[in-house]
């Protein structure tokens, strides 16, 4: 067990996945010569080779082809995606190939591709380059996503998404790469499509993934400290596949739910969420299903305007003590918290 | 605008319960389109609207019950536009203005998807008034309406704290303490069926939905039982005459001629009974009412499983008819009971009533009053036992009826007599069908 970074738990399991198995190859922009633009590839270059670390010109529906086509072949490549925002140049490829190709062709050629991409808002990069849209391909059946927020499950849930047979977006976040925690020494893989209920409570489930799920375990425990809260946190972990299970058994548990997303409200991963909720949980809801999301606004670039179009943890203390409010738990002047 | 209000739709039906709502507001009504099926206290009817307009809003939702007159639903003919327009609290929030000709900054999107009453209202307190804006409707959170199907519980007098009124789980806190019993308007302890935990490990318990049918099955009788000082009074008939006699008038039958069945006898015996006795056939009105009624006609119900649970169709007059007639009839009835449904016509109006479990091969039991009546009989099978006759023991065909009596109305030696007469008939059977 060791603290480290989730950048450096990425970039520790991507170098042992390496030294496991000579077939995992990493491509995309600037992630050999200029060790990748969050670093995460530092090194590598050095220690494997231009045949395993592959530079590419700025074309991401060429490179994400050619990785299809090489993970048809045998091989499991491991794209690098500059931002999440960016895949919208490959996503014929990821949807219309990478996800279909099993299925169409009745199982005679797998997809065992990783498409590694960071999300989040926050770094004043402009309305185009801070978009959270993994919902684009949450919504699509024959991929898989995955979203860890800690740097245990970077690791874990990497681990996992370059051993599964099957097109997996890797959801990264800006936000989270410097953050650190305790990462097992052992290579566990996580198993995809289960959440994690990161802190047990009684109170009201708070439901989020990436970094709103960090989010909600440091405003829980905030809670917890300010108010004697007992909030039961749920890190998604994976949107698809969703583990509706876990959501529905914390809720009839809580009677209560707040979902926390970093992209749109509407038609969001928070509507999934809660329509999983009424459909599973409804007779034990004592209150509605509140989300919180970011603005639906393209994002500004203005500091102060971008900084109030992301949901803030003040955002979900507010939801949250509106919820309990309604359930009569609490009577709290709201807006009163801090950040 | 039509206010529509719970009719009255049987003699004894006091409230109703709205089954299901088949228009919804913003409906076109016809006159005779079917507008919500309304259960009563003996079966579930459909409604028709008798003018026509729009449905503008409902009153009762579905599962309130609700006392004859209440308004249920208004529907808007056109008239009286100046009527307040009743759906406020239910307006759609206004949509995220699009940022390119936004005034003012979009709001942030946290969670007001439909920000219910809490939008007009930022600080409810835990002692707001509840809602009566909304008629008499009842909010109550989907858990709360689970612990209230699950541990019967009225929530019509529970004070909803939630936003706008609407009854939360700490609301049930009192009701669901153990050994809490729920308020009553009239003050009087009312019983809580169950206060323990609904799923229960130890015994494997699992909650299964009552039926609309059995609910008031188990209302009815629950009141019955609560209220009516009942006492059992017990005969033996010697029955070898009447099943000679019945098999006699079997034999007699042409072929198709349905049979004749000893409960065919038994409700005309039964019918003669109270035209001797017509203070057996009567019905207390309460405490409050200085007078009792007697019927002057003989409408006996027939105790009816059917697949839906306890039915009573009664036939009515059948101190009229002939044994053919009620055997046929109440063939007929059982019948319908168990296919397409009885009627609240065929449900209503009886004075006594006939339970009949002998094809079980039970022995005797008691029942309960079926109200308002008075009195109902319990019928054993008819078996051969030893029996003394003169110095001997001889196998007979004998038969136990009990007679459940309201006391208030009904003394012991009444109904010793009406069993008497009862029992002289069944052992003479000809007078029967005489």
């Amino acid at each position: 067990m060791s603290v480290v970074t989730y950048r450096q738990a990425l970039h520790d399991t991507l170098r042992a996945e390496m030294l496991r198995d000579e077939n995992v190859f990493l491509i995309g922009e600037e992630i050999g010569v200029f060790e990748g633009s969050y670093k995460i590839t530092a090194g590598l270059l050095a220690e494997f080779g231009e045949r395993r670390v592959r530079d590419t010109p700025i074309a991401e529906e060429g490179f994400t082809g050619a990785a299809i086509g090489a993970a048809m072949l045998g091989l499991r490549p491991v794209v690098e995606i500059m931002t999440i925002n960016f895949t919208l140049l490959a996503i014929d490829q990821i949807v219309n190939h990478a996800a279909k190709i099993y299925g169409m062709f009745g199982g005679q050629a797998k997809v065992p591709l990783v498409i590694r991409t960071p999300g989040g808002g926050g770094q004043q990069l402009g309305a185009t380059h801070s978009q959270n849209i993994e919902l684009y391909y949450a919504f699509v059946p024959g991929m898989k996503v995955v979203a860890p927020s800690t740097p245990a499950d970077a690791k874990a849930l990497l681990l996992a998404a370059i051993r599964d047979d099957d097109p997996v977006l890797f959801l990264e976040n800006l936000a989270l790469y410097n953050t650190k925690g305790e990462v097992p020494d052992d290579d566990t893989p996580a198993e995809i499509g289960k959440a994690a209920v990161t802190r047990e409570g009684h109170d009201l489930t708070l439901i989020g993934y990436s970094r709103m799920a960090y989010v909600a375990s440091h405003v829980a425990q905030e809670l917890s400290e300010s108010d004697g809260l007992d909030i039961e946190v749920i890190d998604l972990r994976s949107l698809r596949p969703l583990d509706r299970e876990t959501i529905i058994n914390s809720v009839k548990k809580t009677h209560a739910a707040v979902v926390l997303e970093d992209d749109w409200l509407t038609y969001g991963i928070g509507a999934e969420i809660a329509a999983t909720i009424s459909d599973g949980a409804f007779d034990y809801l004592d209150a509605p299903v509140r989300r919180v999301a970011m603005a639906e606004v393209p994002m500004p670039y203005s500091k102060v305007l971008e900084s109030a179009a992301l949901p803030s943890n003040d955002d979900v203390r507010n939801a949250i003590y509106q919820t309990l409010d309604a359930i009569g738990r609490r009577h709290h002047k709201m807006g009163q918290g801090h950040d | 605008m039509i206010e529509i209000t719970m009719p009255r739709l049987s003699d004894t039906m006091e409230e109703g319960a709205i089954a299901t709502w088949h228009k919804h507001p913003g409906d076109r009504v016809e006159v005779g389109d079917v507008l919500v099926e309304i259960e009563t206290d003996k079966a579930t009817m459909d409604y028709e609207a008798y003018e026509a307009g729009t449905l503008s809003q409902i009153l009762v939702d579905e599962g309130a019950t609700v006392t004859i007159g209440t308004p249920i639903a208004l529907l808007d003919d056109g008239n009286d536009a100046a009527a307040p327009a009743p759906t406020a609290v239910h307006e759609t929030t206004p949509l995220p203005t699009p940022v390119a000709n936004a005034a003012t900054p979009p709001e942030k999107a946290v969670s007001r998807p439909v920000p219910e009453v809490v939008a007009s209202a930022p600080t409810f307190t835990r002692s707001a008034a509840p809602l009566v804006s909304e008629g008499d409707r009842r909010f109550a959170s989907p858990l709360v309406r689970k612990l209230a199907r699950e541990h019967a519980l009225d929530l019509s007098q529970v004070h909803g704290s939630g936003p706008g009124g609407r009854i939360i789980r700490t609301d049930l806190n009192d009701l669901l303490a153990p050994g809490a019993s729920a308020p009553t308007p009239g003050g009087a302890p009312r019983p809580v069926v169950y206060t323990g935990d609904v799923v229960d490990e130890k015994r494997a318990s699992e909650p299964v939905q009552l039926t609309k049918a059995r609910r008031v099955i188990a209302r009815r009788l629950g009141e019955s039982a609560r209220e009516i000082p009942h006492y059992y009074v017990t005969a033996v008939a010697d029955a070898e005459v009447l099943v000679q006699m019945r098999a006699d008038l079997n034999e007699q039958l042409g072929a198709g001629e349905p049979k004749i069945s000893i409960n065919d006898l038994i409700i005309r015996a039964s019918a003669l009974a109270l035209l001797e006795h017509p203070t057996v056939n009567a019905s207390y009105l309460g405490d409050e009412s200085p007078t009792m009624l007697i019927h002057h006609r003989v409408n006996i119900g027939i105790a009816v499983a059917s697949k839906n649970g306890l039915v009573v169709p009664v036939i009515v007059d059948a101190d009229q008819k002939t044994v053919a007639q009620l055997g046929a009839e109440a063939k007929q009835l059982a019948l319908q009971a168990g296919t397409k449904g009885l009627t609240i016509d065929q449900m209503s109006g009886g004075t006594f009533t006939i339970s009949n479990l002998g094809m079980y091969g039970v022995e005797e039991f008691t029942a309960i009053i079926n109200p308002p009546e008075g009195a109902i009989l319990a019928v054993g099978a008819t078996k051969r036992e030893p029996t003394v006759v003169g110095e001997v023991v001889v196998p007979r065909y004998r038969m136990r009826f009990t007679l459940s009596s309201d006391h208030r109305i009904i003394d012991g030696a009444l109904a010793a007599e009406f069993l008497r007469t009862l029992t002289r008939l069944i052992e003479n059977p000809w007078r029967i069908v005489a």
